[in-house]
């Protein structure tokens, strides 16, 4: 039965990792803008407190002040509710991520998720695909060209890098044998001639690299950042956003970058797993921390270093290379899958 | 049938804090707005309240004819997605089907590839 201590320990599981997520989320854009700035032989944002520190904060008081424009052409229903299904999905994907193994609090066994549900990465994938709707709609209900265009392109860019994404998982799941997140993490707690960690990373390099292109693809990060295209298109979808409902936008695409960078840890990356994490289980989301830490810099790596594709080319790279390359590596894992069994 | 939901022995009852969580990414943007209402200030203006379009006064609806491009693309995404969800349980269950498991699932792939060839000489992969 539903007890009030099930009720209390899902509240404060739920209250403290949302809480995180959120800092994290604020931290990366600090994070994102000073390593952009060292990249380009600058500062970046240093003068709100040690180091920049605050800057998030400011950032945050800065939307709640700044006036809120609804174009008067807009469709108003929908232009509100574009924002909210772009960040709702995305901050809900958390909760089916493990990010440690069990740990004791005041003699209470407490597993390190908020909840473990047997199809954990379906539960995952079907969060991000909702958040193509947020942005299509925010598209079309601004009613502004370059909105449309953005969000036409991104809707378009979302559903042809998904194919490829879900294709890359597939051999992972050859190997698990599991939906459940945290099944596959713990499939990958053993060493090959004792110190090479067992994580699927090793076995299907293929599947890691299309993954992590598609999860970028995905999150419309550089240089697949063509929905938002400064230079062609002024910020494609949220070009008539502004105030409370662009952080919206911005809250859910770097909530989409911790999920992916995530998922990239839990599939291919052995999860939590590192040294000495069996005799210290708190030493686990520690190490999932720096895993996902290390996929953070590199979008940021990435937007620091590489130009935009052009529209087609980014086409034809996702339905002429990426998926014929993720189907024939369905087929050659399961071929050496049954090699191996 | 709520109580369903409550039984801790059913597996729908890992999805209630998923339900939770739900709940509480939907009050965060609410908030945030009702408190953004409360502090800032909104002074009418026609041109400000225009769409943008360069500082020139917007030319016409945005809502035109769009290419046809995004439809093909819509409509093979359906095919292909189809096909992924399909490999899902396939992969999770390979372990027990073995070497059945990997001829049906050439036969498979192999007749979408048939298709997506088809979709590639007839130009569909094409965006120009």
């Amino acid at each position: 039965m539903l007890t009030t201590d099930i009720l209390i320990e899902w509240l404060v599981k739920i209250g403290v990792v949302f809480f995180i997520l959120m800092t994290a989320i604020a931290y990366v854009v600090l994070l994102e803008r000073r390593l952009l700035g060292f990249i380009q032989m600058r500062l970046g944002p240093n003068r709100v407190g040690p180091f920049g520190l605050l800057q998030p904060l400011a950032d945050g008081l800065k939307f709640l002040f700044k006036e809120d424009i609804v174009p008067l052409e807009a469709d108003k229903a929908l232009y509100v509710l574009a924002p909210m299904i772009a960040l709702v999905p995305a901050l809900m994907t958390i909760s089916v991520i493990p990010f440690g193994d069990k740990i004791v609090i005041l003699g209470r066994e407490i597993a390190l998720h908020i909840t473990s549900v047997n199809v954990g990465l379906l539960v995952v994938f079907a969060l991000t695909s909702l958040g193509v709707y947020g942005i299509a709609l925010a598209g079309w209900s601004s009613n502004s060209k370059y909105s449309l265009m953005g969000g036409l392109r991104s809707s378009a860019q979302l559903i042809s890098y998904e194919l490829a994404l879900s294709l890359s998982v597939v051999g992972v799941i050859i190997f698990s044998g599991s939906l459940d997140l945290v099944e596959v993490v713990k499939q990958q707690n053993s060493f090959w001639l004792g110190f090479i960690p067992k994580w699927n990373i090793f076995t299907q390099p293929i599947g890691f690299l299309i993954f992590l292109i598609a999860a970028i693809a995905e999150t419309n990060r550089v240089p697949f950042d063509l929905p938002e295209a400064e230079t062609e298109l002024v910020a494609g979808f949220h070009t008539e956003y502004s105030s409370m409902k662009f952080a919206m936008f911005f809250i859910a695409e770097y909530a989409n970058m911790v999920t992916a960078s995530s998922m990239a840890t839990l599939l291919f990356l052995g999860g939590w797993y590192g040294p000495f994490v069996d005799k210290f289980p708190l030493l686990g989301p520690i190490y999932f921390s720096l895993k996902i830490l290390f996929f953070l810099f590199l979008y940021i790596w990435l937007r620091g270093t590489l130009p935009r594709f052009r529209y087609d080319q980014l086409m034809r790279f996702g339905w002429k290379f990426l998926i014929p390359v993720a189907l024939a590596n369905v087929v050659l894992v399961a071929g050496l899958a049954l090699l191996i069994y | 049938m709520l109580g369903l939901f409550l039984d801790s022995s059913t597996p729908i009852f890992g999805y209630l804090p998923i339900v939770l969580l739900l709940l509480v990414a939907t009050a965060f943007p609410l908030i945030a707005l009702a408190i953004g209402k409360v502090f800032r200030r909104s002074v009418f203006d026609r041109t400000k309240l225009s769409a943008y379009e360069c500082g020139n006064d917007p030319v016409g609806d945005a809502r035109e004819r769009i290419s046809i491009r995004y439809y093909l693309i819509a409509m093979l995404f359906l095919v292909f997605d189809v096909e992924t969800i399909f490999l899902f349980p396939w992969a999770i269950t390979y372990d027990q089907l073995g070497l059945f498991g990997l001829v049906e699932m050439f036969l498979f792939i192999g007749i979408l590839v048939v298709g997506y060839y088809y979709a590639w000489r007839k130009g569909t992969l094409n965006w120009v």
